[in-house]
């Protein structure tokens, strides 16, 4: 017991409406691997933000006892300062600078008033040599591979004399090999007295390399596991993680999907220009009218790649496969094609690409579609008005009028902008990314009510989600994406999470 | 009264504007014993704002998207001096020469926009690129003769000219001119039956309408003011071409930025690019009407004081772009993109002479004059960041 390097006691960490961290107890042995593992937005990632003080210690209820010691961290450089370096899924690198000036990154190493550049490559070097990295630390990190970037990442947090290495999803964008070279090397990290908290998806490769796995699910510790003492496997891990009963949140749905076929994928890849990288490999999959299709996988594993290349590919992927949209083999080359031809998306991010914010509700809702208000390129302003309202109160959304703006709305009434955007296109297949991420669990039986009702009256809504209890509650037929592919097809009513968590995790 | 406290609370960013030009102008008419408000006077200060108040509007929608464009003056004195060697060395008609002067407009500015929309250029340097060009261009077609004089009566008066007294008189109210007071009348009236229609409109759709009280003030407010615009007008020598050009221009952009499909998408796409792009609406497109529609109005903005100057000269258009964004600044334009209305623009840009022109009368020193110019900017860019985020 008294060789914590850390504990974390009765953390609980509330954001608006949600509670995020509920009375969690985390504790790491010195010089140990320690995995933390659970579903999207069971409380990993936040749990180490509260620990690298990215929330600061009065924004959290609970104290983190480090090397013995209660410490107050008001920002990142404080937890720096003690010891603790953070390395993100989106790697905090600057492209355009060489690695050794990355790995100095703020704490530049100066003779006088300038830059002791010998001095700084030299140090470089021999961090870089502690991460098995052979290249010149005078490279630009564009022009490193993701993997190499990682460890001048770890180089980076080593260079500040770290004693806790925390790393959120490090092998997530990793191919085979370079997932094998890192955990190489954390396993000799450790031999160098460095503690690790890593968080992951891939079950195997926790398996793999951790001493002690914490399995964290709806911001709770459930458990935590040592490898030497308990009996670890696969099957326990998905069972702590998923192991909670589906309460009947979901509304019952009395319409059945029809047998036409509305929407064929075949044979689809996808290669991402900017990175070189196939995104998607080969996917097929097909959804029928009135048919609620779920997309479960992990974040990263190509669901929201999948639904954009599809809908007019606006990030401009290599694209090559067949699209049969009803009936007819179609190709859209921009989003507007795919709304023209009746195939709609209501993306994950509804704050940062989903809504103009500084619009009005009005604005938002006529924006896909606009020839619908107007006439000869003249918008009716009445008919435009109505709309709107005829919205606001079907899909009973809250504000004081049509005429507020989007940011000042609740996410879930903002989500409820979002669906009615789409709903004005009348679309035949609605793409629907994550439907109910960061809104209540009220906004959330909404949501799942206006989906019900739009199934019934003949529309197709393919329905991305991280939550597999709202997968498994609302799809009548799942697949499962991993890797950029489609790795199972599943029924919606005998599906399990244990069944879908294996297809996700399979690599 | 708590209506109108409201009211005024909620639109205190547009109304600010509204008042900083009466409290401007008021100054200078104090403080010039009156001659700044003198018919004279106010006519010259519109005819002096004509071609920069186009420019503003043009560069108004630009920036509303979120890019700049810097090539505008020079292209301006550009295309002036075109219109000019067209009607002297190529005898080309009045008509046809702004016809062609206004396309080459159009086309200048779907070049700038090429490298932004299609590469990603960013558009401060593809313009920068074009304000070099364009300087070069127009050095190149005065070269041989330095200043050229325009003898054509028909396309100087369009900076000079007044449009016709069709019912003069020298019995009934001499010293003015009837025919701006007739279309004065007309657009009083214009205003209050569209007011009227649009209230009854909202009524039949149960939409939310001030209260009948406010309602008749805000119109008897409006038609005093439109009222006294047009007496001080008609008191000189009445509407300019320059004044008719300005008006058309800001009324068919303030239409179609306010009721058609094209303004609500090029306000969008500054809104926010991405969800534009994914609401079907092409982002590349829309950029290149836009600064097309900025080259344009360089093309009318070069016709206006070309006409006005009755030459081209080489120096023709020389920070006219700076003066246009400057304007459009004041007029509540936000760098953040998807904010910013043309009236705002034009006030912006009668602001900003009225600055100019009430100094120059007041005999203020031209140095002083760009320190004041500067200040006012400032100002006016901190009021309209302070009251936005007050907003949000």
């Amino acid at each position: 017991m008294s060789d914590n390097i850390l504990e974390m006691r009765h953390i609980t960490k509330t954001f608006p409406g949600v509670r995020a961290l509920n009375d969690v107890n985390f504790a790491v042995r010195r010089g140990e691997i320690h995995c933390l593992v659970g579903e999207n937005g069971a409380g990993k990632s936040t749990l180490m933000k509260v620990l690298s003080g990215v929330y600061p210690h009065n924004e959290f209820e609970g104290e983190i006892i480090l090397n013995g010691k209660k410490v107050e961290f008001k920002n990142i450089h404080d937890s720096e300062d003690a010891g603790i370096g953070i390395i993100y899924q989106e790697l905090a690198l600057v492209p355009d600078m060489s690695v050794y000036e990355n790995i100095m990154l703020g704490h530049e190493i100066r003779r006088g008033m300038t830059i002791d550049v010998q001095e700084m490559i030299k140090k470089s070097t021999e961090l870089l040599k502690r991460v098995r990295l052979s290249i010149n630390p005078s490279a630009k990190i564009k022009d490193l591979g993701i993997g190499k970037r990682q460890l001048v990442e770890i180089a980076k947090a080593l260079s500040r004399n770290v004693q806790l290495l925390i790393l959120d999803e490090p092998t997530a964008a990793l191919n085979e090999d370079d997932c094998q070279n890192l955990l190489d090397i954390l396993r000799e990290l450790k031999t160098q007295g460095v503690t690790c908290i890593m968080i992951s998806h891939k079950l195997k490769e926790v398996l793999s390399i951790a001493d002690t796995i914490t399995v964290l699910r709806d911001g709770q510790t459930i458990c935590t596991l040592s490898r030497e003492k308990d009996v670890v496997n696969e099957q326990v891990l998905i069972r702590h993680m998923v192991g909670r009963s589906i309460e009947n949140i979901y509304p019952p749905r009395k319409s059945h999907p029809s047998k036409d076929v509305v929407l064929e994928v075949k044979n689809w890849s996808a290669i991402d220009t900017k990175s070189g990288r196939k995104v998607l490999n080969n996917v097929n999959f097909k959804v029928y009218k009135g048919e609620v299709v779920g997309l479960s996988g992990l974040v990263g594993s190509g669901r929201t790649e999948l639904a954009r290349s599809i809908f007019g590919n606006p990030d401009g992927y290599i694209v090559s496969g067949d699209i049969i949209f009803k009936g007819k083999k179609q190709r859209f080359n921009h989003p507007s094609d795919a709304i023209r031809a009746g195939l709609a998306y209501a993306t994950e991010d509804r704050k940062g690409n989903g809504l103009v914010l500084i619009k009005s509700i009005q604005e938002n809702i006529s924006l896909a579609n606009l020839q619908k208000v107007s006439r000869n390129g003249i918008i009716n302003e009445e008919l435009d008005k109505q709309t709107a309202m005829n919205f606001v109160d079907s899909l009973s959304i809250k504000t004081p009028g049509i005429h507020q703006l989007v940011m000042n709305l609740s996410g879930g009434n903002q989500q409820k902008v979002s669906v009615a955007k789409w709903l004005f296109v009348e679309p035949d297949v609605l793409i629907f990314d994550e439907p109910t991420r960061g809104i209540d669990v009220g906004a959330k039986y909404e949501i799942y009510t206006i989906i019900n009702d739009l199934v019934s009256k003949g529309m197709s809504i393919v329905m991305i989600s991280s939550e597999l209890p709202e997968i498994l509650g609302m799809s009548d037929r799942i697949y499962v994406v991993a890797n950029g592919t489609i790795t199972g097809e599943l029924d919606g009513k005998s599906a399990t999470q244990e069944v879908i968590m294996q297809l996700a995790t399979q690599y | 009264m708590s209506e109108l406290g409201t009211l005024l609370k909620k639109n205190v960013r547009e109304y600010g504007m509204y008042i900083a030009l009466a409290v401007i102008m008021a100054v200078f008419t104090v403080l010039s014993h009156g001659v700044f408000l003198s018919s004279r006077n106010i006519v010259n200060l519109l005819n002096q704002t004509g071609y920069m108040a186009v420019l503003a509007v043009g560069m108004t929608l630009v920036i509303v998207i979120r890019h700049i464009d810097l090539s505008v003056g020079f292209l301006s004195g550009f295309l002036g001096a075109v219109a000019a060697v067209a009607m002297t060395q190529w005898n080309w008609s009045v008509g046809l020469t702004i016809v062609f002067v206004m396309g080459l407009g159009i086309v200048a500015g779907l070049l700038t926009a090429l490298p932004v929309a299609s590469l990603g250029v960013p558009a401060f340097v593809a313009s920068l690129a074009g304000w070099l060009i364009y300087r070069g261009a127009l050095m190149l077609v005065t070269a041989s003769t330095g200043t050229i004089i325009i003898p054509n009566e028909t396309f100087n008066a369009l900076g000079n000219g007044y449009i016709p007294d069709l019912f003069a008189s020298e019995v009934f109210l001499p010293s003015l001119h009837k025919t701006t007071l007739v279309i004065g009348l007309i657009a009083i009236i214009a205003y209050i039956i569209s007011q009227v229609l649009d209230r009854r409109r909202k009524m039949q759709y149960k939409f939310e309408v001030l209260s009948s009280g406010l309602f008749v003030a805000q119109l008897i407010f409006v038609s005093v003011i439109l009222g006294f615009i047009t007496w001080i007008l008609a008191g000189y020598n009445g509407l300019s071409w320059t004044i008719v050009i300005m008006l058309g221009v800001v009324l068919i952009y303030n239409f179609v930025t306010q009721r058609t499909v094209l303004g609500r998408h090029i306000y969008a796409v500054g809104g926010n690019p991405e969800a534009a792009e994914l609401s079907g609406i092409n982002v590349k497109k829309i950029t290149m009407i836009v600064f097309a529609s900025s080259g344009l109005m360089a093309a009318v903005s070069g016709i206006l004081f070309t006409a006005r100057l009755k030459s081209a000269t080489p120096q023709a258009g020389q920070l006219g772009e700076m003066d246009a964004i400057a304007a459009a600044y004041i007029g509540g334009v936000s760098a953040a993109g998807g904010v910013g209305s043309i009236m705002g623009s034009l006030i912006g840009a009668i602001v900003y002479m009225s600055l100019m022109n009430g100094m120059n009368l007041l005999g203020t020193d031209i140095s002083l004059q760009y320190i004041i110019r500067g200040l006012v900017l400032l100002l006016a860019v901190i009021f309209d960041v302070t009251t936005r985020k007050r907003a949000a």
